[in-house]
């Protein structure tokens, strides 16, 4: 049922495509930057979290490319760029 | 010593978009040397709507378009949903203008109709490579003269950054100041499918008609935006748009996706998703700052087209950008036939794209609507306003076991002067808009 369905197993339903490389690091000396903070709770694919230390970790398998935490953290705090051509989520629908 | 000669197209266009794509068509149809380049696997797998185009600002500039266009259901009944927490009250407007042709607007699937208007484009000419994501621009005097994609020098006339909301195309030609989060609001939705008939009957369709919900208040949680649903053929749009600001500042925080979660799971919500299928989850950052906030559309040797200038506007009722999008791709094509008939493609040369786009509707409408971000950007508009009206309707609707109080008081005892007082000034701001 569509109603219950966690955020790994939607983002599961969609296509993407392998990267050589991670298209979005979180910049040395910057895990704890409270720009960094607000990714939690914008990245519609929840792809950041904050570990025991207190540093935002991101896993971006399964991002959407939207942009939001570029947005919200600016490039001093995030290394980020499109994924390589062809690779990352491809839409069926969009 | 051979030299090698350089390709040098009339056009590059970066992104395979509705800005784009209409560029490449417009050029292609003039005999133009075009080439788009796409970062997806094809045309439309990077691109996401909510829901909805409008066609008649952009109906002339395609004629050829729209006959076979593979579009969705044209939107026949549109409704506004203003959600409390424990009830909503929906406003459904079937109007005969929106059952007549041409229809005025469409549900659409970018992965569908892109990759086909993509199709026509190549059909008239134009060369789009796909899996090419462009990583520089090449300038030469202060002034565009290609891109690098793949490690490859590409040289053009001219280069239309049609990369969306993010352009670093633009950046790279220094036509885009730092982007601010509180210009920018964030979408993301499921796409359900459902059978057609099915659909049909729980939307009150006929046949290809098609239904918009726009919904606000408590589905943001009173945070700036709402939520929307759009019928499809065989499926259901359904998503929130949400001010990023907000998302970031407003109480109660909360992770976006679960803004979306929560939204399914509304009783009214959920049994029109009832043995629904999500087949696809996306998300899209939508420029909504407007003309205040708006980057250089052009420069020397380079025009910035849709999301990427910032071609995107929310008024509320009526929330669009492929139109804008399509329309600033068809005005950048122009200027530059004509840049190539004067063979100058300085900043001086493509002015003609901003004059193109002020006597259309693509800045008048920004331009008039210039303060309708600020004049929305209303806490009570999403928070108290849904659940004052939601308030008055239940205890006009409610019959006690007692006697029923009088109308007046009840609805008084809501609107007190202060209250009245507050709605003058909410009427004031929205004569701005």
């Amino acid at each position: 049922m569509s109603n219950v369905m966690g955020l790994k197993a939607k983002l599961g339903l969609d296509v993407f495509k392998e990267d050589k490389e991670f298209h979005i690091r979180i910049k040395a000396g910057k895990e704890k930057d409270i720009r960094l903070k607000n990714t939690v709770l914008v990245c519609p694919a929840g792809l950041y979290s904050e570990n025991d230390n207190g540093e935002i970790i991101i896993g971006v398998d399964g991002c959407l490319e939207c942009g939001t935490c570029l947005l919200v953290c600016g490039p001093e705090v995030l290394e980020w760029h499109y994924p390589s051509g062809g690779a990352g989520v491809q839409f069926r629908f969009g | 010593m051979v030299e090698e000669t350089v390709e040098i197209f009339d056009a590059i266009i970066v992104g395979a978009g509705l800005a784009g794509l209409a560029a490449a068509y417009t050029l292609a149809a003039e005999g133009l040397e075009v080439l788009v380049l796409e970062r997806g696997d094809y045309p439309g797998a990077k691109n996401v709507t909510g829901g909805r185009i409008y066609l008649n600002p952009v109906r002339e500039m395609f004629p050829e378009l729209w006959k076979k266009a593979p579009l969705e259901r044209y939107i026949a009944h549109e409704e506004v949903c203003i959600m409390d927490k424990e009830r909503s009250i929906n406003v459904r407007y079937d109007g005969m203008e929106l059952g007549m042709e041409p229809y005025q607007s469409y549900s659409v699937l970018r992965g569908k109709f892109d990759k086909w208007f993509a199709k026509q484009a190549e059909r008239k000419g134009a060369m789009i490579v796909a899996k090419s994501r462009v990583d520089d621009v090449i300038m030469e005097n202060g002034q565009v003269v290609g891109v690098i994609a793949g490690g490859e020098e590409l040289r053009a006339n001219v280069v239309i950054a049609c990369d969306g909301v993010l352009s670093f195309t633009a950046e790279k030609a220094g036509l885009r100041k730092g982007a601010q989060a509180k210009n920018f609001a964030v979408g993301f939705k499921e796409i359900i499918e459902l059978p057609r008939q099915v659909i049909e009957d729980r939307f009150n369709l006929e046949g290809d008609e098609g239904l918009a919900r726009l919904y606000m208040g408590d589905v943001t949680k009173g945070k700036f935006g709402g939520g929307f649903l759009y019928t499809n053929k065989e499926s259901i749009s359904l998503g929130i748009v949400v001010g990023i600001k907000d998302l970031m500042e407003e109480e109660p925080r909360i992770e976006a996706p679960q803004l979306l979660d929560d939204f399914k799971q509304r009783p009214e919500v959920a049994r029109l998703l009832k043995g629904g299928e999500t087949v696809e989850y996306s998300a899209h950052v939508i420029p909504e700052g407007g003309y205040k906030v708006m980057d250089k559309l052009y420069g020397d040797g380079i025009l910035v087209a849709g999301d990427a200038a910032g071609f995107s506007m929310n008024i509320g009722v009526t929330v669009r950008g492929m139109e804008y999008a399509m329309a600033s791709g068809y005005f950048a094509a122009q200027a530059v036939i004509q840049a190539k008939e004067k063979n100058d493609f300085t900043r001086a040369g493509l002015a003609t794209y901003e004059t193109l786009l002020k006597n259309s509707f693509v800045l008048k409408d920004f331009i008039n609507f210039k303060e309708s971000l600020e004049v929305l950007e209303y806490p009570p508009l999403f928070k108290h306003y849904p659940e004052l009206a939601g308030n008055i309707m239940k205890d006009l609707y409610e019959v006690p076991a007692g006697p029923k109080a009088r109308l007046y008081p009840t609805i008084k005892k809501y609107i007190s002067m202060g209250e009245m007082w507050a709605m003058v000034q909410v009427g004031r701001r929205m004569m701005k808009i």
